[in-house]
């Protein structure tokens, strides 16, 4: 039996490395003779661009910096995006009354092109973090709170009852049941506001910046430098995964008590 | 036991409750009349959809009535009266919390310090059967522990008057049986006032002081009968004498045309 599982697993891994070296070779063949490399690039030379980067540094500093005016941006629009949309969701999702005075405001605010504002923000707040941390925020934001809101308002009432039964108050049942119940709904939406938020960073960042990966980028595309793009979106993707595992890994802790979540059995 | 006559801990009287819909109006219950005394255990039958679950909700406070008047504990019924305990039918047991904290939520939210909560909580887990399992999340349960921890989180907060929807209808038949032990084991010598919601006529007959029996909808009561077998019972060999037979075929005879109505409705409905 464990053979194989074993067997099964190392066919998965196997075929995946297959698959990886199929592809970079493949390109690498293709640009060294049929494609144009200017154009298209070739895996050497990206290894090359974000080898110079990180010995030599880049055209505005190091690439250390570049990264963490990058990640300053995203978690603090993140931060921010969340507690307002938590806050806010969950307010809306309790208050029949609200909702209904709010609905087609926030049906229209959320028609807009959101990533739009960014050039909007770089007229109100400059070329430095705040306005890429507000590009990043307005992303965020709704993600959150259309999960929140939607997370307080399915709240089972069964739950709601049992607790005022029991002896709850308002606060009580808002601050025990309301938002342990959202809980679920607000993690899930906590995974896409993350991407969102470097997506709002890095293009902050494009639309107008001193510093960032997302400039690095438009650099790049000025002076036809196609690998020091795919450079920096490595770069990227490497932060969104490792962002990723770390929510999943609060996630799980946050959700112990979901069934499967657990292996322990149930006695009869 | 029979209760003497006092203040009751449960009246109701003429209450009708209307609901609004899409096409006008829909009654539930119409003139329907109870009283309950202090330590009767009530129970009550009826076809499906009669509105007995619209009945405990009126006694509760989670509705209040259209038409007449419910009191409890001889005060009109104005939100969840005090002393009041309701068991639902399904669960109400917080997920994400262990079932020591579940137990102690009752006397956490009226302002017992923690560890006092707890301790007590301790005590009522072992008293339905379940010690060992205080760290345990719900869904690490079987359906049966969880009204146990159910019956815990309502019975701690020591409720003069206790209400329940049907509590055991989604357990298997020897789980329910059990369930039904404790609970008379619980609730004897507590002077606690219950009405139990069922449609089972065997769970009804075993457990009840007496029997209500409601019409089909728009419900009103039909018949009461009293129970008259001795105390105190097990479940399972009660059922199998000759006294509960006679009582359970009074309960049936009058039961069984408003579940002849209620079933052609719905087939008229379908057709």
């Amino acid at each position: 039996m464990r053979r194989k599982a074993l067997r099964s697993r190392l066919a998965v891994h196997g075929t995946r490395l297959l698959a990886v070296a199929t592809l970079i070779g493949g390109w690498q063949l293709a640009a060294s003779h049929w494609i144009d490399p200017f154009y298209y690039s070739k895996p050497t030379r990206i290894v090359e661009r974000l080898h110079d980067w990180f010995t030599e540094g880049t055209a505005f500093g190091s690439i250390w910096e570049q990264i963490a005016v990058t990640l300053q941006e995203a978690v603090l629009g993140f931060l921010l995006g969340a507690l307002a949309g938590v806050v806010l969701g969950i307010l809306l999702g309790r208050s029949r009354f609200l909702a209904d005075v709010a609905a087609p405001f926030i049906k229209a605010a959320n028609a807009i092109p959101r990533i739009v504002l960014a050039s909007l923000f770089v007229i109100w707040f400059g070329l430095g973090m705040s306005s890429k941390v507000a590009t990043a925020f307005v992303l965020v934001f709704f993600a959150v709170f259309f999960n929140a809101f939607q997370g307080a308002r399915e709240v089972d009432r069964t739950l709601v009852d049992n607790a005022r039964i029991l002896g709850a108050g308002r606060r009580q049942v808002l601050t025990s049941i309301v938002l342990p119940s959202a809980t679920s709904w607000i993690l899930a939406s906590l995974h896409v506001a993350f991407g969102f938020a470097l997506i709002g960073a890095v293009v902050g960042e494009f639309t107008g910046a001193d510093r960032g990966l997302g400039l690095l980028i438009n650099n790049a595309q000025g002076t036809f430098d196609a690998a020091g793009i795919y450079a920096a979106m490595i770069l990227i993707t490497v932060i969104a995964l490792a962002t990723e595992w770390g929510l999943t890994l609060l996630e799980k802790r946050l959700l112990s008590w979901r069934p499967g979540a657990s292996h322990a059995d149930a006695p009869a | 036991m029979r209760a003497t006559a006092q203040v009751p801990a449960i009246e109701v009287r003429h209450a009708t409750k209307r609901f609004p819909t899409r096409s006008g109006e829909y009654t539930a219950i119409t003139d329907v009349s109870l009283t309950v005394q202090p330590g009767e255990f009530v129970t009550v039958v009826g076809p499906t959809g009669c509105g007995k679950s619209t009945t405990l909700g009126l006694i509760s406070g989670l509705t209040t009535a259209t038409d007449g008047e419910v009191r409890v504990n001889d005060r009109p019924v104005q939100g969840i009266p005090e002393g009041l305990g309701y068991m639902f039918q399904t669960d109400a047991v917080l997920p994400w919390r262990t079932v020591l904290d579940n137990v102690a939520a009752g006397p956490r939210y009226r302002g017992t310090p923690r560890s006092e909560a707890r301790a007590a909580a301790a005590d009522w887990v072992a008293r339905v059967g379940l010690a060992g399992f205080e760290h345990y999340h719900p869904h690490q349960l079987s359906g049966g522990m969880r009204k146990r921890v159910s019956l815990a989180q309502t019975l701690i907060n020591q409720p003069a008057t206790l209400l329940m929807d049907e509590p055991f209808g989604a357990l298997d038949v020897q789980t329910r049986g059990n369930m039904q032990d404790l609970l008379l084991d619980l609730w004897s010598g507590s002077g606690t006032a219950v009405v139990f919601v069922t449609h089972d006529i065997t769970e009804a007959v075993a457990l009840a002081d007496r029997v209500v029996v409601m019409t089909a909808g728009p419900a009103t009561v039909k018949d009461v009968i009293d129970v008259t077998l001795p105390r105190p019972r097990e479940v399972e060999e009660i059922r199998l004498t000759e006294e509960f037979l006679g009582m359970y075929r009074r309960v049936w005879d009058s039961l069984r045309e408003e579940v002849e109505i209620t079933r052609a409705r719905g087939a008229n409905r379908a057709a």
